[in-house]
């Protein structure tokens, strides 16, 4: 502002408070305006972020903590260490590949013993029945009899079954004995620590996890290649038919959009089961032998088709927006420049689809790979996907800890999507119908 | 989406193959939904049409289906049907339970979400607002986390809500959440907010915020500015947010089959047992039910648009 001609705001400024000693500018309190301007916005700032604060607040107790504490559950499980304390301390004292001695046995025993007591013996061998399977009755049966045991327990106890002898066992315990381990990781990648403490991939019949992340990609990728393909001419018609019609064929998209998923799931299994609709069509115009029905449903073509039509709206809308905004002139001018159709589309048109076409393939993917409903129920067991298999161990065998380690693995990858989504879309540009 | 009149015959034929197949999509989006609607009367315990619902012979249709989602799970089903009786449907049938509890919770959900994204909303849209991008993404996530994912942590925490308090050897059990309406109803509205949030929030986008300033210059204090300047002018947008969170609680099922307790069954859930279980066409007059009720949905949240679009000055689309 040096050398140049007086501010003219800067008039009325001095008016208001006048021009204080040290030349600063002053409001018509008398202080600083550099302050006062300072302190409104803080206001301001402070208003605003009071409007956000409860609903931050909720969301932070209701869903970001129980997530954060879920995902705790993945590195930490003290279903061994907590009630075996007396063989946590001779693991402790002893290195790795120290068979287990007569003082081994004998802290195993105790813990056995008073495990059995408070009744917390299930839990303790459910924890190694994760990574010895068959060995909970192993815990449960040894805890009713090991009142009746005589030192020395390095003999009497593999007498009540030989598999307290193996070295396996006692490996599988240590790592056990502490409850912050990263087994359960390695487990949900289709690995585990072999006897030496290395880790080694699992025997190639136990190799689960890996090809459910496989599968799940793949269907997902597969699902947004369909979306696409299906949703890209419609979202045109909408957008170039003039706009009466275009509400009227929008209704088509918009009402399953809207309808349950589990009605839309049902209308499937109606429709694609061996005695179903089309199967019972295709008999009657004899495509097909009444004996050679299709088998459709409760595979994985079962879980490709309802899944593309569930998540065929989540394609077509932002398309539809983007492609709404495109000047029909331009694609005109390069026919009348000589381009075919086909040029004109390839060249002119379909590269300004093409923000459309990223938030609607993001935004696909993203929730086809973490979707459950429908290949729960339409996905026999070859349609099942990685979020199934949490269901699975959240529900039926209970190892919760693996189920943790998988949903952080599922979780990390829609994250990074998520931030990609956010940085190439904007998650507050999501259109909903 | 008129042919040029330059088109070559070859363009010709694209077009009306682009028509047809535009066509074959349509139908593949909306087919399997109206499937359902007749096959709803089937007359047999199938989910095929019969020869007679192919002949348009009465005989083949029944209301059978819709009666049985009224008495399953009753007391008495086949007693007169006088006062006793819709008082047994009322407090018995398992169907009835479930719409009950879907209204609940799928109400007491929406008004949670309503209000707390609402006034998130409100704060987001201000540009002074400190830290926009990675709250809006925090606040959002909900929608974009696999449900799977959501409903495993809300189930750990809600079998003990202090257990993120408790240090070791000294759990501190402080009630459940899990099993109880006010659990399903905090998991739900955590679930709706996003919903709420972007809607809301596309609607300040065309606000003008002169007006409010003009509404403080005139005296009016930001309670008066609040309910008589800014909610009439965004109340499309909290509407049709509160339905979508509405739609949301009132489809979820994953987070109810986790931490609902068996008094806390909702429509969905008796649907995805009867799909897994017990599979007849009670489910298919279950389905045409929701679909009606998508359909008035679907219908409000147009009108909605279109009012709010008016409002901002825009002839609707």
């Amino acid at each position: 502002m040096a050398n140049t001609l007086p501010d003219p705001h800067a008039a009325i400024v001095i008016d208001a408070g006048g021009v204080a000693p040290d030349g600063q500018l002053n409001a018509a309190d008398g202080r600083s305006i550099s302050r006062a301007l300072g302190r409104s916005q803080r206001a301001a700032r402070r208003r605003a972020f009071l409007l956000v604060l409860p609903l931050l607040l909720f969301i932070v107790i209701t869903f970001v903590v129980p997530i954060g504490q879920m995902l705790a559950r993945s590195v930490y499980n003290d279903g061994f260490s907590a009630r075996m304390p007396a063989v946590g301390e001779w693991f402790a004292a002893h290195p790795v590949g120290t068979p287990p001695d007569e003082a081994a046995y004998a802290a195993l025993v105790s813990d056995l013993a008073k495990s059995a007591a408070d009744k917390s013996i299930g839990v303790v061998g459910t924890r190694i029945n994760y990574d010895y399977p068959g060995t909970r009755s192993l815990f449960t049966s040894t805890g009713r009899k090991v009142d009746d045991l005589r030192p020395p327990f390095i003999e009497t106890l593999p007498k009540v079954n030989a598999k307290w002898a193996d070295p396996a066992l006692w490996a599988v315990m240590r790592e056990a004995s502490r409850p912050l381990t990263p087994n359960f990781y390695l487990a949900a990648m289709d690995r585990t620590k072999n006897d030496a403490g290395k880790v080694v991939q699992v025997a190639p019949q136990q190799r689960v996890y890996l090809m459910l992340f496989l599968r799940t990609f793949i269907l997902s990728l597969v699902i947004t290649g369909l979306t696409f393909i299906l949703g890209f001419p419609i979202a045109h018609l909408l957008a170039t038919l003039p706009t009466r019609k275009a509400n009227l064929l929008m209704v088509l998209v918009l009402l399953p959009f809207w309808t349950s998923l589990l009605v839309r799931t049902t209308a499937w299994i109606v429709l694609l089961q061996q005695q179903g609709v089309i199967n019972d069509l295709l008999v009657w115009l004899g495509f097909l032998d009444n004996g050679s029905r299709l088998q459709m449903i409760y595979n994985r073509t079962g879980t490709l088709i309802a899944m593309t039509h569930v998540l065929l709206p989540f394609m077509i809308l932002p398309l539809y927006s983007v492609m709404r905004s495109i000047n029909p002139s331009y694609e005109r001018a390069a026919r009348s420049l000589g381009a075919t159709s086909w040029t004109a589309f390839r060249r002119v048109y379909f590269p300004q689809t093409l923000p459309g076409l990223g938030a609607g393939a993001l935004l696909v993917f993203i929730l086809a790979v973490g979707y459950y409903i429908t290949p729960a129920l339409v996905g026999g067991s070859s349609g099942q996907l990685i979020s199934n298999m949490i269901a699975v161990h959240m529900t039926e065998t209970l190892n919760w800890s693996l189920a943790a380690a998988l949903a952080a693995l599922l979780l990390g990858g829609v994250l990074i999507l998520y931030y990609v989504y956010d940085r190439l879309v904007g998650i507050d540009n999501l259109k909903l119908g | 989406m008129a042919l040029p009149t330059y088109a070559s015959p070859l363009e010709r034929v694209w077009h009306w193959f682009y028509i047809a197949l535009c066509t074959a999509i349509l139908i593949f989006l909306i087919a399997p939904i109206i499937v359902v609607i007749p096959l709803s009367f089937n007359a047999e315990p199938f989910f095929t049409f019969t020869p007679k619902m192919l002949a348009l012979d009465p005989d083949g249709f029944s209301m059978r289906w819709y009666d049985s989602l009224l008495t399953f799970g009753m007391a008495q089903p086949d007693y007169p049907r006088d006062s006793n009786w819709w008082l047994d449907v009322w407090h018995n049938s398992k169907w009835v339970r479930a719409t009950k509890n879907s209204f609940i919770i799928g109400i007491s959900a929406t008004i949670v979400a309503t209000i707390l994204g609402t006034l998130a909303a409100l704060g987001l849209s201000r540009p002074e607002m400190p830290f926009r991008r990675p709250i809006m993404a925090i606040l959002l996530s909900p929608m974009i986390v696999p449900i799977i994912i959501t409903a495993t942590g809300v189930f750990f925490f809600y079998s003990n809500p202090c257990a993120i308090f408790a240090t070791a050897g000294n759990p501190t059990p402080c009630g459940r959440l899990a099993g109880t309406y006010l659990g399903v109803i905090l998991a739900h509205a955590t679930l709706g907010i996003p919903f709420v949030i972007i809607t809301v929030t596309a609607t300040l986008v065309g606000f003008d915020r002169s007006l409010s300033r003009a509404a403080a210059s005139l005296g009016a204090n930001p309670r008066t500015t609040f309910f008589k300047v800014i909610m009439p002018l965004i109340l499309p947008g909290v509407i049709s947010g509160a339905l979508f969170a509405f739609v949301t609680s009132f489809d979820e099922v994953v987070a109810v089959l986790f931490i609902a307790g068996p008094d806390q069954q909702t429509i969905p859930r008796q649907m995805w047992n009867g799909i897994r279980e017990q599979i007849s066409p009670q489910i298919l007059a279950a389905a045409t039910l929701l679909v009606l009720f998508s359909i008035a949905l679907l219908t409000t949240v147009e009108m909605l648009r279109r009012r709010s679009e008016r409002l901002r000055g825009v002839t609707p689309s």
